[in-house]
């Protein structure tokens, strides 16, 4: 009797224990279209775990402002962190995130499992070096959707062949895209008059260093010396650079909608989904969105990955995030609890389906995978030519200062390429001398 | 006890004071007539004292403080470093920092002229005697009723070349093509664009203060004008104005102040752009120290742009008090 009594009472008590241990977790993330998929991923781990999970949305234009804000002061609102890639360095070096390495080994949580490029991107620090502060949570980066359904116009593919001498078609290189745009800006089609290209060139945030780099990357533009780190004299503003800047004001210049002075990724979405332009640029999540719409949805739009530079070299903006545990929170045993159920392969594979970009090889490595969405195939080539932004602890500076010579040269039109990009190297140098780097 | 008593004896119904000393309980009541008036007037201003100390007058010791630092909020591990005039040096040699006080003295000119003369024109209309005044009156306040943050986003659509009835008003008066231009983009059209908004949004402040100026002049002094047989021009420029002059330099001072800070509406028209065309000293303080985090940096901004606006005010104050005392 006493020793069921006993049995019982510890059982109970077992039960209160974990009823106890039961938390509010916080996670905070960017407000856009995978952050809803996420909520719904998430009520399978709370019906698991026995956690609550609350989620913490900003909008992109200030979602840095607002989060760095949070990790700089030490705030407790978020026990996980969905981070842009570009903060890792500083999260790392001022103690923000916690090291993850000693977690994934005790819960066989490998790298070597998630595509190489996030990990580099979102999870190591100092890059190329094994120590983990995120896990790749969401695979991203700058692609180009166009309309197929007006390229495949009769009218429109003879008077393009005409003009250029081969087909409309998506772009093998930079040259043809702009071509496309050009043939596109002020035309009529089924009697509306459309135009070129929607590209990135807001002013507040990141936008247009996002939308310059990724063209930038495949006309040659290096951030540093290899052999010499923070050396940027002759790299950042080479002669293939300045081309590369010209080429992207050039398509400014020539083919955006009008009023297209101040725009990211949404209004890229709003020009698309309107019928304004032929071509678009903006990250993979903005995809499946397109897929659905009802106005450009289906066959209407085709995806591909950003073209060749004038030398055939092909590289794409990253973009994405890792997710990973506050420092600052008191809750980091149940935060890892979900990162842990997070990298399970089903729960990846789940994530994929519910319009979330999973950086799990076994996901995307999957026969099935590149035919499973029209846009998969796009992503997994985009996904092979990334380059990243400076992810150092000074990257918000390091940011201003491109965001300014940027929008200044492409859309104000304040002097030469040669002269933003040596101011570029200028104020950047001025930044890393800050840093003691040199 | 006895002073209660005689109180209610003399005064049956007692005015508020006494009501005050009659609930007073006795040991508090005897502890106050302990005190001079002195002290008395020093416990009743003491708590304004203490909240105008930890509000205004130690964040303002500790923001002098940092911005003799490299302080940064974002590297707590960081040692901070002392380093002098340091930050003070950088900004006045910055010509990104002159580049915004140009874009802020543009801003600030042009708006608060505009300002004056529509806002006292409008109020000179109104405070004429004619069917429906009340109506027009709300009608014309209605702007500084709203949000910053939604005047700048209904302008930008406003201003939008495809949609924006701004563009297409006019290209109706210009025949131009309304999608011809930007004014949000385009270098040489964002600062007026800006300069457009804010009088739209606060000319009716203007003209409340004008009003207010206006209606303080007594009649009398019109009728005896008019008894002299003086022409309204003359009465407008011999008693209207500079009757109305110190209400003026009030509506001066306040935009002044207000659009020397100017960031909510700007940031949401323009971002500051293109380029750093509408980059106005607020923003750009507010980059360095919430988005560069340059802490000590931003701290020796701040103080220039206090110790400016501070000195500007006091200046202008005593010119006010010159026209009122007149």
């Amino acid at each position: 009797m006493n020793a069921k009594l006993l049995l019982s009472t510890a059982s109970v008590a077992i039960m209160a224990m974990s009823a106890a241990h039961a938390e509010d977790l916080t996670l905070c993330w960017a407000a856009w279209d995978p952050a809803n998929a996420l909520i719904e991923l998430s009520k399978e781990y709370e019906a698991q775990s026995g956690n609550t999970m609350h989620f913490e949305f900003v909008p992109w234009t200030s979602f840095a402002d607002r989060m760095l804000n949070e990790l700089n002061s030490g705030g407790k609102l978020c026990d996980l962190m969905i981070g842009d890639s570009q903060w890792i360095g500083g999260a790392a070096e001022n103690g923000q995130y916690i090291k993850l390495n000693d977690f994934f080994d005790a819960n066989g949580i490998k790298m070597d499992d998630f595509i190489p490029a996030t990990v580099t991107g979102y999870a190591e620090w100092p890059k190329g070096t094994p120590n983990y502060w995120a896990l790749p949570a969401f695979g991203d980066v700058v692609g180009w959707t166009y309309r197929k359904d007006w390229f495949a116009k009769p009218e429109l593919q003879a008077e393009f062949k005409e003009k250029y001498g081969h087909d409309l078609a998506p772009p093998a290189t930079f040259d043809e895209l702009k071509q496309i745009a050009e043939f596109f800006q002020n035309r009529e089609v089924d009697g509306k008059k459309v135009y070129g290209a929607s590209i990135y060139t807001e002013r507040g945030s990141e936008g247009i260093t996002m939308g310059v780099m990724d063209v930038l990357y495949s006309f040659g533009f290096k951030y540093d010396n290899p052999e010499k780190p923070y050396d940027m004299e002759g790299f950042v503003n080479s002669e293939s650079a300045v081309k590369g800047l010209e080429f992207y004001k050039s398509l400014y210049d020539c083919c955006v909608p009008p009023g297209s002075s101040n725009g990211y990724m949404g209004e890229g979405v709003d020009a698309y989904k309107s019928g304004q332009v032929a071509l678009q640029m903006n990250f993979a999540f903005t995809w499946p969105g397109f897929n659905t719409d009802a106005n450009v949805g289906g066959d209407k739009t085709g995806y591909f990955a950003n073209p060749a530079g004038p030398n055939g070299d092909k590289f794409a903006q990253l973009g994405g995030q890792g997710i990973s545990v506050v420092a600052a929170s008191d809750k980091q045993d149940a935060a890892l609890t979900y990162i842990k159920w997070f990298a399970q392969p089903e729960v990846q594979a789940k994530w994929w389906k519910l319009g979330g970009y999973s950086a799990l090889r076994a996901v995307v490595e999957d026969p099935g995978f590149a035919t499973s969405q029209p846009y998969a195939q796009t992503f997994l080539d985009s996904m092979a030519i990334v380059k990243d932004f400076w992810a150092e602890p000074s990257y918000a500076t390091l940011m201003q200062s491109s965001q300014k010579w940027f929008h200044g040269y492409v859309v104000a039109g304040n002097g030469t390429a040669k002269e933003a990009l040596d101011g570029l190297v200028a104020d950047w140098h001025a930044t890393f001398e800050e840093e003691g780097k040199y | 006890m006895m002073l209660k008593a005689a109180l209610r004896k003399a005064h049956p119904m007692p005015d508020p004071i006494q009501r005050v000393a009659l609930a007073t309980p006795p040991k508090l009541a005897h502890q106050i007539r302990g005190l001079s008036d002195r002290t008395i007037a020093w416990l009743f201003v003491a708590p304004t004292i203490f909240l105008l100390l930890a509000v205004n007058i130690f964040p303002l010791i500790w923001t002098i403080r940092l911005s003799l630092t490299n302080f940064r909020t974002n590297r707590p591990n960081n040692a901070v470093e002392w380093v002098g005039i340091e930050n003070y040096r950088k900004i006045l040699t910055n010509p990104d920092t002159w580049a915004s006080l140009q874009a802020t003295a543009h801003f600030l000119v042009w708006t608060i002229t505009l300002q004056v003369l529509i806002g006292f024109t409008l109020a000179y209309l109104i405070n004429k005697k004619f069917r429906s005044n009340d109506l027009w009156t709300t009608l014309i306040v209605l702007p500084m009723m709203l949000s910053p943050a939604v005047v700048g986003n209904f302008w930008t659509f406003l201003y939008q070349p495809q949609i924006g009835l701004f563009n297409y008003f006019i290209a109706f008066l210009t025949g131009a093509d309304p999608a011809s231009f930007s004014m949000i983009g385009e270098v040489a059209l964002a600062p007026w664009a800006i300069i457009i908004v804010d009088t739209w949004m606060w000319t009716p402040f203007v003209m409340l203060i004008c009003l207010a100026g206006l209606r303080s002049i007594p009649p009398s002094i019109y009728e005896a004008a008019e008894c002299d047989r003086a022409s309204k021009w003359r009465q407008f420029w011999t008693i209207t104005l500079p009757m109305a002059l110190p209400f003026l330099m009030l509506a001066v001072l306040f935009r002044g102040i207000e659009n020397f800070k100017m960031f909510d509406l700007v940031v949401q028209l323009t971002g500051g752009g293109p380029g750093a065309t509408t980059q106005l000293t607020s923003i750009d303080l507010k980059r360095e120290a919430f988005e560069k985090w340059r802490t000590g940096y931003a701290s020796a901004y701040a103080v220039i742009l206090f110790v400016t606006v501070f000195g500007l005010a006091s200046i202008y104050v005593k010119a006010l008090n010159k026209v009122k005392d007149r």
